[in-house]
């Protein structure tokens, strides 16, 4: 591979470090009484929000349908996700240094699944937290589930649920078109390289 | 009709062919001129004192909507203000809890001579008091009784840079020379009774006021004061009344003079007299009430001393300006050029000059001295007289295009009239008996100028009526044309005397929304629902340290507690949340309510006076199950073998909802 494309395939990887600067999803809920919105943002290793109080905010008002409390400490992936993250970036430095296209190849496609996985494991969650309610809910309302939308909004009694992927996503996205770029480039090279050839042959 | 009935009384009292004519008492567009839509803010806030009831009302304007009372020096049932433990001590004073007072005089804060929306201080007229309320909050954060002083009425008035809150005294009193009055009798007034003036400094971050010194002052009525701006920055002016120092029957014992005083005080002088060594010390005993900004606890601190200047030995401190008898309001327009002494019973209006004023204490145009004050000639300080201008001139502010504006008290009407030559230009009937009159920002370098809000006494047939006691009324006029225009009326709470306003862009965007639960360091708050308890302290005390939320309180199950017990119940709402306010109220409980703002603790003190199951609730509406927010207390016996024992849900922990409060 080139410089520049073992360069580019470093950045994709180094890239990675902006999912501890950027959430990679939020949930926004709107009700006449929450003018200003109420904001999740959910993070490759926290839990926060637009403003301090916010997860509590949710979870005060979650309360009434019974679902259960958020807790940053209830979701072991944040615990492990920040290692996948960092073993992402340190294996895509190292195939980018050692420059085999098929390496670069397989990092893009992990990063693929992996990125799959954790959109399935978020979508189980949202599952999991809208219908797994407290028989005992101070409101039922029968038939009612509070799945929030995967991608997309959604009217839950009183709330406007809007959830859209955030800057972390993109970077992940970006991550794997710049590693995809610097292995589609490599590819050229090896056209490149066997055009090279038959001028020898033929010369 | 009524409006017809008004004028026509005005027409009475009239002195001059009213320039206004009865059609003009209401402006044709004044519905759609204070028409702020549902769900649209005012332009700006107003605090009007409320008088008797010892509040400060904050109405929006132009509106007139009644946005908050703030308790100050009276007991507010509302939030449990003077009545919860925290609060208590800020009603604290030498004469043990006083728990009312008469606010006249709400002072907004200045930098570089215009309101910077910081803090707002108001005089406690009957117990001699000055409070700063926080704007952040809108909530009293300090009150600091004054030594030596008695009637705190010209009060409070700030310096263009809030370096000192300057307060004097309406009655002399017989100092005993150790912070309070000598029993000496009343025969005495004129040898014996002084008047004080108090020097509060405030500190330029934080706010916190400091009694620097005292100028001890002669025996006269000191009426109201102003501050200068400009040239006259350095300057504050009093006026003062009864410069015959009669002591009984002042109706007519002060008003024989024909010229009483308008007193100047060079206050940047006297700083430095005091810090010069000049000032003496005498004992003295007043409490100083602070709140805590983390802990929301009042303390009172007893300070012991106080530094005092004497004019006689700070010379150049202190002039007297002779006035038209009786003086009441005194107001220095926009440049600090002129200072307008309204004489109540007096029939033109001075308006004295500063630069004149300078010139003759340069040159020594003096006419005696009183007291060892020097005494300038009428003549040598005058600009010129406001011929006519109405009867029973009160109060004037600015509009900062070359007007001033007169509240004229006994023909109920406002006067406009102009600075450079005097004249009068434009009338405008009001209803009725108007006292202080306001221009937003009317007081200071920069006059808003749009706006002038009259406050008036009486209301008699505007309002629909409420027996003999009839709200007090606030009128809105329009002053940014030519002509005065009338546009709405509404009623105050209590009587209001002065009030200031305030764009509310220098306001609104600081307003605090909840206290940090993080930072709340309240000694008996608990910070999360597994931390609570209740404990016998002592033989009769128990300790409740609970919490509320959305839409429980942890524990909402209490036994053990004996007949005679004082339960003190601390409650710490763990909201942190905008307005989720929740209230805490117990059946049978000798004070009040408390109302817990979304991070705080109060504390509501309850003696348990007889057996029984009493339960206690959350006032304030704060979600869907806002009526379930309840629970009770066992109260047993004396000497009852019920244990202490305390829960909420049947499972002891885990109940949903309960926030990550970690
Ligand atoms: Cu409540």
């Amino acid at each position: 591979m080139k410089a520049y494309q073992k360069i580019l395939m470093i950045v994709a990887s180094l890239s990675l470090g902006l999912l501890f600067v950027f959430p990679m999803w939020k949930i926004y809920l709107k009700a006449p009484q929450y003018p200003e919105g109420l904001e999740l943002h959910i993070w490759v290793n926290k839990l926060g929000g637009s403003s301090e109080g916010v997860l509590q905010n949710f979870n005060i008002l979650n309360h009434y349908i019974g679902m259960k409390p958020i807790h940053a400490e209830s979701f072991a992936e944040l615990q492990f996700m920040p290692y996948i993250v960092i073993a992402f970036m340190v294996t895509g430095v190292l195939v980018g240094l050692l420059g085999k296209r098929k390496l670069v190849l397989g990092w893009t496609g992990l990063l693929m699944t992996a990125g799959a996985a954790g959109i399935l494991d978020f979508y189980l969650w949202l599952v999991n937290f809208g219908t797994n309610l407290d028989p005992m809910a101070a409101i039922k309302v029968p038939g009612m589930t509070y799945i929030p939308p995967l991608l997309g909004n959604k009217q839950l009694l009183n709330f406007e649920a809007l959830s859209l992927p955030a800057l972390g996503s993109l970077v992940i996205f970006m991550a794997i078109t710049i590693a995809g770029l610097s292995y589609f480039f490599s590819l050229r090279n090896q056209t490149i390289d066997a055009v090279h050839k038959n001028r020898k042959v033929v010369a | 009709m009524a409006v017809a009935a008004g004028t026509m009384l005005q027409g009475c009292s009239k002195t001059e062919g009213g320039a206004s004519g009865s059609s003009e008492a209401v402006s044709s567009d004044a519905a759609q001129a204070v028409y702020v839509a549902p769900g649209k803010h005012d332009e700006l806030y107003s605090f009007l004192s409320g008088g008797f009831n010892g509040q400060v009302s904050v109405y929006g304007l132009p509106s007139g909507r009644l946005l908050k009372i703030i308790p100050v020096f009276s007991q507010f049932p509302e939030n449990g203000y003077g009545y919860s433990e925290e609060s208590k001590a800020m009603l604290m004073t030498s004469h043990g809890f006083v728990p009312w007072d008469d606010l006249h005089h709400p002072k907004l804060s200045r930098t570089d001579g215009q309101t910077d929306g910081r803090w707002l201080f108001v005089n406690g007229n009957n117990t001699p008091r000055v409070a700063r309320i926080d704007l952040k909050t809108f909530e009293t954060v300090e009150v600091m009784e004054l030594p030596n002083s008695a009637g705190n009425h010209c009060s409070p008035y700030p310096t263009n840079n809030n370096e000192y809150v300057i307060a004097g005294t309406r009655f002399s009193v017989p100092l005993d020379m150790k912070g309070g009055t000598g029993d000496v009798s009343l025969d005495k007034y004129e040898e014996e009774f002084r008047g004080s003036i108090s020097f509060i400094k405030v500190d330029p971050e934080k706010g916190d006021m400091d009694l620097d010194f005292q100028i001890l002052v002669p025996g006269f009525d000191y009426d109201l004061a102003n501050g200068g701006k400009g040239p006259s920055e350095d300057w504050v002016f009093f006026t003062t009344y009864n410069s015959e120092k009669a002591g009984t029957l002042k109706e007519v014992g002060a008003s024989q003079n024909d010229r009483d005083y308008l007193a100047a005080v060079n206050w940047k002088l006297a700083a430095k007299y005091a810090k010069e060594g000049k000032a003496r010390e005498m004992p003295a005993n007043y409490y100083h009430n602070k709140m805590d900004e983390n802990s929301h606890v009042a303390k009172s601190t007893v300070k012991k001393k106080v530094r005092y200047l004497l004019p006689e030995e700070c010379p150049g401190m202190m002039y007297l300006l002779p006035a038209p008898k009786s003086p009441h309001g005194i107001d220095v327009d926009p440049s600090g050029e002129y200072m307008v002494v309204s004489g109540k019973l007096a029939s033109a209006i001075p308006v004295f000059s500063f630069a004149k004023m300078q010139d003759a204490i340069k040159n020594k145009q003096f006419d005696g001295e009183k007291n060892g004050i020097p005494v300038l000639k009428y003549e040598s300080v005058l600009k010129g007289e406001v011929k006519e201008p109405g009867l029973g001139p009160l109060h004037t502010e600015f509009d900062g295009k070359g007007n001033a504006y007169t509240s004229m008290f006994v023909s109920s009407e406002i006067v406009k009239w102009k600075l450079n030559d005097l004249q009068v230009v434009d009338r405008m009937p009001v209803y009725y008996s108007v006292g202080h009159l306001m221009i937003p920002g009317g007081d200071t370098k920069e006059p808003h100028g749009k706006y002038l809000v009259a406050m008036n006494k009486i209301t008699k047939d505007r309002y629909l009526p409420t027996g003999p006691e009839l709200a007090h009324s606030a009128q809105l006029i329009d002053i940014s044309g030519e002509k005065m225009k009338m546009l709405l009326d509404f009623p105050t709470v209590a009587e209001p005397h002065y009030a200031q306003a305030i764009v509310a862009s220098k306001v609104a965007p600081n307003s605090t929304k909840f206290y940090k639960l993080d930072e709340n360091k309240h000694p008996h708050a608990v910070k999360k629902e597994a931390e609570v308890s209740v404990t016998r302290e002592s033989k009769n005390r128990v300790r409740v340290k609970m919490t509320a939320i959305r839409s429980h309180m942890t524990p909402d199950n209490i036994e053990g507690i004996q007949v005679g017990d004082t339960v003190y119940f601390h409650v710490t709402n763990l909201e942190q949340d905008w307005d989720v306010p929740h209230g805490f109220a117990v059946m049978g409980a000798n004070n009040a309510e408390t109302l817990i703002m979304p991070g705080a603790t109060q504390t509501l003190k309850w003696v348990a006076k007889k057996a029984g199951v009493f339960p206690f609730y959350c006032t304030d509406f704060c979600s869907a199950l806002h009526q379930e927010m309840q629970g009770y207390i066992r109260v047993s016996p004396k000497g009852s073998n019920v244990p202490i024992k305390f829960s909420t849900g049947k499972k002891k922990q885990n109940i949903p909802g309960v926030a990550s409060t970690k």
